[in-house]
């Protein structure tokens, strides 16, 4: 572990113990501070995912590529705000995309980290009680659901994710892919996620995404989708 | 540029089968190939080594974008074409349609690609340099003003996408008019739109630049003018779209 690593997981260390520190159950919406949102803390150190996830992999997507889309929120945020005082609808209209990409991948990656853990902390252990019971409902089995997540997964067409996710109106589970950055709202709840872009896996596995697909659910946090699961 | 249709993608695939017809004779004919076999694709050879764009691209990322990426989808297409053709042969008209957007985005991985490699050259190359492309030097200071311009608003929009997609330097053609712009594509989208020339096109998939530029894709953007091929990028700016297409003809 390069010194960088060890330096910011001292900095998360001393933040997890701060009394100021908000619990990490919740959703993505915890880590909006005053309007603002912030990079959340992850709850594990860079490494803890080797060998499905690399800490240099960690380290980029978390405190690059998460705080790229926290910093353009906020900027895009401002300007909405700004927009709406002077009631400029076609302004709003016209950051709207914006603020769904630069929101979607906040939302989407603060998820992604909450439904991950190093197997010393459950990372891989299946799902078990109503979350279990309706996975077999719908799929069969735990193996037969992950065959079919990945087959989404590999089928995404350029950048995306793909989501285990609950019908609200249904209660029923099902899985989805959205391009981009485009976060699960309106009907469907998110119970986990996937991230498939390509900086997710690229250093570790480059065009072997399937590796990364198979070995991602060696780590995946089934104690946080059951949270999420109603 | 987004909206082109599959059946647009289609015609330029067949009108490259039949070497000996022109594309507009082509055009009133397109579904005819029931009883002929799928065509098949293979990976063009890179017109210089894998090392060639250094530093500005690593060998590792060339190695790999070409020999498995662009690979890949030239297998993708290929298995749809053949399907597609049985489909067609069993007159499986809810088959075909099914096999479309597959068939957009593999033929276009293979069309975006092929033209990629040909746009490129090594720093070195006196093809690099601007001079190699006069004619199309010109238009472009008569668009944005300056090439300083021209490339700020270039790379502005391949800054903007959102996700996997490509920036191109495109000459649209209607009627007597004719004119530049800068298009982005989502995915692997093709430029293939009535009267459009793909001049040159820029991979902004993070495959293209991850291992060696990280997250740091402005730095990518800066570099790359560096290996632009601008002799070829001439060549297209004062072809038509056949001619843009023609490094496909040789990889069948
Ligand atoms: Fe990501
Ligand atoms: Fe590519």
């Amino acid at each position: 572990m390069s010194s960088t690593l060890l330096r910011s997981s001292a900095v998360r260390a001393a933040l997890r113990t701060s009394p100021t520190k908000v619990a990490r159950a919740g959703l993505a919406g915890s880590t909006f501070v005053r309007g603002k949102a912030t990079l959340p803390d992850l709850p594990y150190d860079y490494g803890a995912l080797e060998p499905s996830i690399s800490g240099k992999i960690m380290e980029l997507h978390h405190d690059k590529h998460h705080q790229t889309y926290v910093t353009s929120l906020n900027n895009f945020s401002e300007q909405m705000a700004e927009a709406k005082q002077k009631d400029d609808v076609k302004a709003q209209i016209a950051l709207q995309p914006m603020i769904n990409f630069h929101g979607g991948g906040h939302i989407n990656h603060t998820l992604f980290w909450e439904n991950l853990a190093p197997q010393s902390q459950g990372g891989g252990e299946p799902p078990t009680g109503k979350l279990s019971q309706s996975i077999n409902d719908s799929y069969g089995s735990l193996d037969a659901m992950k065959e079919k997540f990945n087959a989404a997964l590999a089928g995404i067409q350029g950048s995306g994710w793909a989501w285990l996710v609950q019908d609200t109106q249904t209660g029923s589970i099902q899985i989805k892919t959205y391009a981009n950055q485009d976060p699960v709202v309106g009907q469907f709840r998110p119970i986990l996620g996937i991230d498939a872009w390509e900086h997710a896996y690229y250093l570790d596995y480059q065009n072997r995404k399937a590796e990364y697909f198979k070995a991602i659910w060696n780590v995946v946090n089934w104690k946080a989708a059951e949270k999420r699961f109603q | 540029m987004t909206g082109s249709s599959s059946s647009s993608l289609l015609l330029i695939l067949l009108s490259l089968k039949f070497l000996h017809t022109t594309a507009t004779e082509q055009a009133q004919q397109p579904f005819e190939f029931g009883e002929m076999a799928a065509p098949t694709y293979s990976l063009p050879p890179l017109p210089y080594a894998y090392d060639a764009l250094e530093p500005y691209i690593s060998k590792q990322i060339m190695e790999l974008h070409h020999g498995k990426h662009h690979q890949t989808y030239i297998t993708n297409l290929n298995a749809a074409l053949k399907t597609q053709a049985e489909a067609v042969h069993a007159s499986d008209i809810a088959g075909q349609v099914s096999l479309q957007q597959g068939i957009r985005f593999n033929a276009g991985g293979h069309i975006n690609h092929s033209l990629f490699w040909q746009n490129m050259c090594p720093a070195s190359s006196p093809d690099a340099k601007r001079s190699a492309a006069p004619k199309l030097v010109k238009q472009i200071k008569a668009t944005w003003g300056d090439e300083e311009k021209f490339r700020e608003a270039f790379k502005a929009a391949l800054l903007g996408i959102q996700g996997s997609g490509w920036g191109w330097l495109v000459k649209i053609e209607n009627g007597k008019e004719q004119r530049l712009s800068i298009v982005t594509t989502k995915d692997q989208d093709p430029v293939v739109g009535k009267g459009e020339v793909p001049v040159f096109g820029i991979d902004m998939w993070e495959h293209a630049y991850y291992l060696q530029y990280l997250n740091g894709k402005a730095a990518y953007v800066e570099n790359i003018w560096n290996v632009i091929n601008w002799k070829t990028a001439e060549e297209r700016y004062l072809g038509t779209p056949a001619d843009a297409f023609k490094i496909l003809k040789a990889s069948m």
